[in-house]
């Protein structure tokens, strides 16, 4: 009996430990929002105290950042970079990733290895050299920063689906072409409706990466397209004094979005950052 | 079958391969090339051989920010996954609300570099008010504050993996060890560990990996002050580059030497799991 009840009394003193560590990890988030409604000459000098008559400021702060850095614009050029260099990753990646798995030559090892190793070489080691080309080549808008985002997904999901490609078996494609489908047919018909899984997991990690992404946008639009984060770096401006009301007004809204889509895509968001860790 | 595929090779292969091109391969090969050049936009260049690579080490700016960089990265590796296995850990013995929790520990990882940094930013300066100091004024505050940084936007990523692992366990497997008379500390040590190795070399690895990496956070919480004394390689090079007019070339040879170095991290990754799969084959 008191064996059962140290067990049951250990149980609920981990849950308390649980729900201490949980409310760490929450409070940075919620002293952000509590601040985003105090007037900003109070966020830097109290930060941790509720906002109180003298200074609260209701949703000033919010206009006056929206304002600023032009949140929404910034908002619609993150969704629409994001929503189309995904579309464009998973498109390309998954045809070249079949192609270099079904065809073998030289020529598809040596453009599978160039991708792997393009995995591990870190950004620093080309921003320069890329950002140049991008403007010679007019590829600095928002469209243009499509192509550079596929280049740079390409490693990586390439290497996912030709991973799962690899355990497909062939007969079903064969079976397709013998009957005079062609290889686009076959692809689009037989090959692809088999990758959900995989694409899902690439679209995933490709959309939380080029959401939060700063330097390659910062460096090829950044000056008359700010995605988010570039706008909210941006208002740390020269030099001088950072507006704090705006700054948290504008981290709860650049959060907010974040949190949603990982409230509805929560499964599908850590299987697929587990597979990319194991994988990576 | 083949023969069929490679008629249709320009649409199966270029959509990726030429933006691979364009954003990766021919600005790497330019990178490499131009370390050896001096140059201010990409098309002026003058060959001087490894004159760049001298001159990186004419201040020490650079070996600065790599033992800053080498200090941060083996601290928060080694906190990052203390902490990430013992949550893994209490998430794995069936507690109520186990589920709610691992949401909650994960989320932190989503939320970008820069928007992380900032709201540090205002939480370390809060805890620095009662002495009259801020993040920035002096580099221990800066250290210290992207560990813990970097142990709030990670923990929850790696529990996640140990996660996975702890249960990939087979129940036999502890079963047998419970039946055997293992108290705790030995199936910890004898059972749960070396069942988990594979999580523990990549959690290692990632945690390196993105610790030698580090950007956004280390711009958006500290810029590298003061006076440069908390700039990590990733931010010394950008400084570099776009700091410092006639030293575009420096940069480059910088980012050369960074690249190897995290290069180098990967392949040892590579041959540690090759052994680990050679062992158990």
């Amino acid at each position: 009996m008191t064996q059962i009840r140290n067990r049951r009394t250990l149980a609920w003193a981990l849950i308390a430990l649980l729900v201490i560590l949980a409310l760490i990890f929450i409070t940075p988030m919620l002293i952000v929002l509590m601040n985003s409604f105090k007037s900003k000459f109070f966020i830097s000098s109290e930060p941790f105290k509720f906002p109180n008559a003298d200074t609260f400021t209701g949703r000033e702060n919010y206009i006056e950042g929206a304002r600023k850095i032009r949140f929404f614009s910034a908002f619609g050029y993150s969704l629409f970079i994001t929503v189309f260099s995904v579309i464009g990753i998973s498109l390309a990646t998954s045809m070249l990733g079949w192609y270099l798995t079904r065809v073998k030559t030289r020529f598809t090892t040596i453009v599978y290895y160039l991708l792997v190793f393009s995995m591990i070489v870190p950004f620093q080691m080309v921003m320069f050299t890329m950002s140049k080309t991008a403007n010679m080549l007019h590829l600095d808008n928002p469209i243009g920063i499509l192509v550079l985002y596929v280049g740079f997904g390409a490693g990586l999901g390439t290497f996912m689906f030709s991973g799962f490609i690899k355990t497909i078996p062939l007969s079903l494609e064969e079976a397709a072409m013998i009957d005079g489908a062609t290889a686009v047919q076959t692809f689009f018909m037989i090959v692809y409706p088999m990758l959900k899984s995989t694409a899902i997991t690439v679209a995933i990690l490709n959309a939380m990466w080029v959401w939060n992404d700063y330097l390659l946008p910062y460096l090829t639009i950044g000056i008359e397209y700010k995605t988010i984060p570039v706008a909210i770096q941006y208002l740390r401006g020269g030099y001088g004094a950072v507006d704090m009301g705006a700054m948290m007004a504008m981290l709860v809204l650049a959060m907010i979005p974040i949190i949603i889509f990982y409230l509805v895509m929560q499964k599908h968001i850590i299987r697929g950052v587990i597979a990319g860790a194991v994988k990576g | 079958m083949q023969k069929s595929i490679q008629k249709y090779a320009a649409l199966f292969v270029l959509p990726a391969l030429i933006s691979f091109a364009i954003a990766f391969l021919i600005p790497m090969i330019m990178g490499v090339a131009l370390s050896f050049f001096r140059f201010t936009t990409v098309l002026d260049g003058r060959f001087v051989g490894w004159e760049n690579y001298r001159r990186i080490f004419i201040d020490r700016e650079f070996i600065n920010a790599l033992i800053f960089n080498i200090r941060f990265t083996i601290v928060s590796m080694i906190t990052i996954n203390i902490g990430a296995f013992a949550l893994a850990l209490l998430l794995t013995i069936g507690l109520k609300g186990t589920n709610l929790f691992r949401t909650i520990f994960f989320m932190p990882n989503l939320i970008g570099g820069i928007v992380l940094g900032w709201i540090w930013n205002l939480i370390i300066n809060g805890f620095l008010l009662s002495r009259g100091v801020t993040v920035v004024s002096d580099p221990k505050y800066g250290f210290w504050g992207l560990v813990v940084l970097m142990n709030w936007q990670n923990i929850g990523y790696m529990m996640v993996i140990y996660i996975a692992g702890i249960q990939n366990i087979p129940s036999e497997l502890i079963e047998a060890a419970q039946i055997d008379g293992a108290g705790q500390s030995t199936l910890l040590g004898r059972v749960i560990i070396p069942s988990i190795a594979p999580s523990i070399t990549i959690c290692t690895f990632l945690t390196l990996t993105s610790g030698f990496r580090l950007f956004d956070q280390n711009l958006a919480l500290t810029a590298g002050d003061p006076g440069k004394q908390t700039e990590m390689l990733a931010l010394n090079i950008f400084n570099t580059f776009y700091g410092r007019t006639g030293f575009e070339g420096v940069g480059q040879a910088k980012a050369v030497l960074f690249t190897i170095l995290v290069a180098l991290i990967a392949l040892t990754q590579l041959a540690f799991s090759r052994r680990r799969e050679e062992e158990a084959a």
